[in-house]
């Protein structure tokens, strides 16, 4: 029987769909809005994609989706939930109180709820202290009502997990299974700092998953379709639903990561800086040999330092919806928040009463969209600045991730490209190839399932052989749990790093592990 | 007499991360505790070495352990209060100042971070100008500066207080009594006078690396070669231009020892250099020629923005510049190669200077 798969990428501003049959030959691909409650946007271009399609729905087998939302509520600030910050580990890490060096807004927003409790680990795994079980129990009542999630990290968890999970347990049993709980052992690796603020972001966007979980499955349903469902991760592989709500953050990136690999499937590239410009974020990243290149050191997110394993992507807060601001003395402020999907009704050549990007481009007759005489009034010095800045922010970029002073390739996608001109400084040549719209949504369709482990081995315990077969034992299991072929899972990634400075031959190891999807 | 604030500690963490030479800790922690500290206690009084009586108490201050331990176990900022004070009463008399015990990495830092709290002054020196791995490897000792009494203090509360016969015995006590208390302790050592120190230490060591963390993040702003700008900065030289492709890494004795590959691009096409570490890297070779070896500085430099790459940061496909950098004439000296030159690293070979080495290889 037939197997085909749906990919759909849900962008700031565009839902994207495609059908492939089972050797990736594109059956169908639409494009359609983003809607405000995420659902109805994918129900949309679901329906359409299905339609234009014309395959019968019991033989759609699979169906990943790819979105940008948890990126965008946090680079905007926006739709982010109530947390509390649990860290465990006093009286140790008291000098570097948690959020310190995370930009005020998001301190402001994110640290209303912040305790330090006495207890974690060790690096050998001993204790620094008991657990404050009764802390614990007070902090819960206090939050309760007040908080949607809470980030819990206690130090050395990824050596021992223990007094994480008896805080959960705690918390669980004070607040329900309503409260999301997010464990800083599950996310990150060594470095409390970085792993603590990728914990608090997974916190604080839980909410923003779970909608966008519901509104694919009940889009899918609604079309009478029951595929196995996955999310895309941010390492252009694919996790399953209920991995997704647990570790949001993983998504974050996942857009840009498909785009990446389909720009390179389009263009034919294996190495080339992409571009990927949408309507609240543009992203950039490096392919090599046609996959994204992986940061190895802390990433920040929306100014945020954190350690959860990335793509090398830099996410600028430009795209074509983002809002420009000129204030009476002539200085101007581009972004970082956007109208996104409400273009059409908010920026100035539609109608509206938000000056965009797109706005600044088309009175300039660098794009041809909408009503050019709407915004012919305004001051065209003024925009050229804005414009000059704007393209400033991406060469800018460009510069960051490159790796040499050699100009390489640029292959520029995503709906809001037009924007930007057809020479970039630092590119040997501007790409923008045919169907680049919906290279993310194939990107999506055609992943693989992965699992990554990242732990303190002591080595001395197994010895080196046995310690590393275990830490690729322990990958493995988790792209299994994430929904790959157990038959045909392989490591692709294995990395080991002494602890400097210190006896007994502590060593911190990372595996991962993929696999094709497993058929049933 | 000048003031640190927030804007200078920013400089000052790259600059340490650059003389660390690939080791000494990620400064990052150290500066996050010091921007803290200045935030709650307010910006802290830098003395140059004339600036302190010649009987006045110094005590320079430091972690000891694995920065991966630290940049988990965060310190508590307690710990080098208390061994500050722990090491103050033993004595008998009021410490006038503290300062760094090296001129590399996340050591750098936490004096600063210490004298934001306490409200004491920083002497703008150290004892290294660089990062070195063991305790008895510093000025101080080659002078004859004994490392002790010394106070090791951890989180817990815990204050060892040592008198150990040389500081060798000092660095081989504290590094077994720093796994017991958790891998990462604070320690206050060295204890000097201002005349000791005005003798033995190396000066204007903070204001150098501020210097070096500053010209980097300017010289992008201004359309320069950041790498031009250090070695300028430095008296430095450049020794090998390329693309890391290998790195081969084991822990033997609690070290990170290994060898990076690095594959020759532009004047260094069709060559390979050889960086050989212990934390910090130590030796830095072609095929034919020595190019640069301890206790002068080895470090590895981004090609393109010029941020300095630990030894762990080493990946496949770096781009880097390695550049040389002359040690501290100190260090130079007999008793200076002795304790830290290539012989005591394990390196079969003797101690040239990077100008000399470099000479030779033109010739």
């Amino acid at each position: 029987m037939p197997n085909y798969r749906i990919g759909i990428d849900v962008g700031g501003t565009h839902t994207d769909a495609v059908v492939i049959d089972e050797n990736y030959n594109v059956v169908a691909e639409v494009k359609a809005s983003t809607t405000e409650d995420v659902s109805s946007g994918i129900y949309d271009a679901l329906s359409k994609v299905v339609a234009s399609a014309n395959v019968p729905v019991n033989e759609i087998k699979h169906a990943m989706l790819g979105t940008t939302h948890c990126t965008n509520a946090i680079v905007e600030r926006k739709r982010l939930n109530n947390i509390a910050i649990v860290r465990i580990g006093a009286p140790a890490t008291l000098a570097i109180k948690p959020l310190v060096g995370v930009p005020d807004d998001l301190r402001e927003m994110l640290g209303k709820h912040v305790y330090l409790v006495r207890g974690g680990h060790e690096f050998d795994g001993r204790t620094i202290a008991e657990l404050d079980e009764e802390h614990l129990y007070k902090i819960a009542h206090e939050v309760k009502g007040k908080v949607d999630s809470v980030a819990i990290t206690s130090v050395f968890a990824p050596v021992s997990a223990d007094h994480e999970q008896r805080a959960a347990a705690i918390f669980q049993e004070v607040l329900g299974d309503e409260v999301a709980l997010s464990l800083s052992h599950e996310i990150g690796s060594v470095g409390l700092l970085e792993r603590e603020n990728a914990t608090i972001l997974n916190a604080a966007i839980v909410k923003v998953a779970r909608t966008t979980a519901s509104g694919f499955i009940n889009a899918l349903q609604q079309e009478g379709i029951h595929a196995q469902v996955f999310f895309g991760q941010n390492d252009g592989t694919l996790m399953s639903v209920e991995y997704t709500v647990k570790y949001p953050i993983l998504t974050i990136a996942c857009g840009p990561t498909n785009s990446l690999r389909g720009a390179s499937y389009l263009s034919d590239r294996a190495d080339a800086l992409v571009i990927d410009v949408g309507g609240t974020t543009t992203d950039v990243g490096v392919l090599v040999d046609s996959f994204p290149r992986q940061s190895f050191l802390a990433v920040e997110l929306g100014g945020v330092r954190t350690n959860f394993r990335m793509p090398d992507i830099t996410a600028i807060g430009l795209g074509g919806g983002t809002i420009v601001r000129i204030a009476e003395d002539e200085s101007f402020q581009i972004g970082p928040d956007s109208v996104g999907h409400k273009l059409p009704q908010k920026s100035l050549i539609f109608g509206g009463d938000t000056l965009t990007t797109t706005d600044v481009a088309v009175a300039l007759g660098i794009v041809e969209l909408g009503d050019p005489s709407k915004v012919a009034h305004l001051n065209k010095e003024l925009l050229q600045k804005i414009y000059d800045r704007m393209i400033e922010m991406v060469e800018e970029t460009i510069d960051k991730m490159k790796t040499s002073q050699e100009p390489i390739p640029v292959i520029l996608v995503g709906g809001g490209s037009v924007l930007f001109p057809g020479e970039l400084q630092g590119a040997s040549e501007v790409i923008k190839p045919t169907n680049a719209g919906v290279a993310n949504a194939i990107g999506s369709a055609i992943s693989q399932v992965s699992g990554q482990i990242e732990k303190i081995f002591s080595v001395d315990e197994l010895g080196r052989e046995k310690t590393m077969e275990l830490a690729k034992d322990m990958a493995r299991q988790e792209a299994i749990k994430a929904g790959a072929d157990p038959e045909q899972i392989y490591i692709v990634d294995f990395e080991d790093v002494p602890l400097a400075y210190l006896p007994g031959n502590a060593t911190k190891i990372r595996a991962k592990a993929a696999g094709p999807l497993f058929l049933n | 007499m000048r003031y640190i604030g927030k804007e200078e500690i920013e400089n000052i963490a790259i600059g340490a991360a650059l003389l660390g030479t690939g080791g000494g800790g990620d400064p990052y922690i150290g500066k996050l505790m010091a921007l803290q500290a200045i935030e709650e206690y307010g910006p802290i009084k830098l003395l140059s070495i004339d600036e302190v009586p010649d009987d006045a108490l110094v005590v320079p201050t430091a972690m000891m352990g694995a920065p991966t331990v630290m940049i988990e176990k965060v310190p508590s900022g307690e710990e080098a209060i208390e061994s500050f004070q722990t090491l103050q009463n033993y004595l008998g008399k009021e410490i006038f100042a503290t300062m760094p015990i090296e001129a590399g990495g996340v050591n750098s830092l936490l004096p600063l971070a210490l004298a934001a709290r306490l409200g004491l002054p920083v002497i703008d020196a150290d004892g290294m100008g660089r990062a070195f791995p063991e305790l008895q490897m510093v000025t101080f000792h080659l002078d004859g500066v004994k490392a002790t009494p010394m106070v090791l203090s951890d989180e817990k509360g815990n204050n060892l207080l040592f008198n150990t016969i040389d500081s060798v015995w000092a660095e081989r006590i504290a590094r077994g009594a720093t796994i017991e208390m958790g891998g990462s302790v604070m320690l206050s050592i060295y204890p000097m006078t201002g005349k000791n120190i005005k003798q033995s230490a190396i000066h204007h060591s903070l204001t150098f690396e501020e210097q070096i963390g500053k010209a980097i993040r300017e010289a992008k702003k201004n359309n320069k070669n950041p790498i031009d700008e250090v070695i300028a900065l430095t008296n430095g030289y450049s020794l090998f231009k390329g693309k890391v492709t290998d790195i081969n890494r084991k822990t033997q004795q609690g070290f990170s020892k290994g060898t990076a590959t690095i594959e020759g691009l532009e004047e260094n096409k069709g060559e390979e250099c050889y960086l050989h570490f212990q934390n910090e890297h130590l030796l830095a070779e072609t095929k034919d020629n020595v190019l640069c070896v301890t206790p002068d500085l080895i470090t590895v430099l981004d090609k393109e923005t010029g941020m300095p790459i630990t030894t762990e940061g080493l990946k496949y496909g770096a781009r880097c510049v390695v550049i040389g950098i002359p040690a501290d004439k100190k260090w130079r000296t007999q008793k200076g190669i002795e304790v830290a030159g290539p012989r005591y690293f394990g390196y079969d070979l003797d101690f040239s200077p990077v100008e000399q080495l470099l000479r030779k290889e033109n010739n």
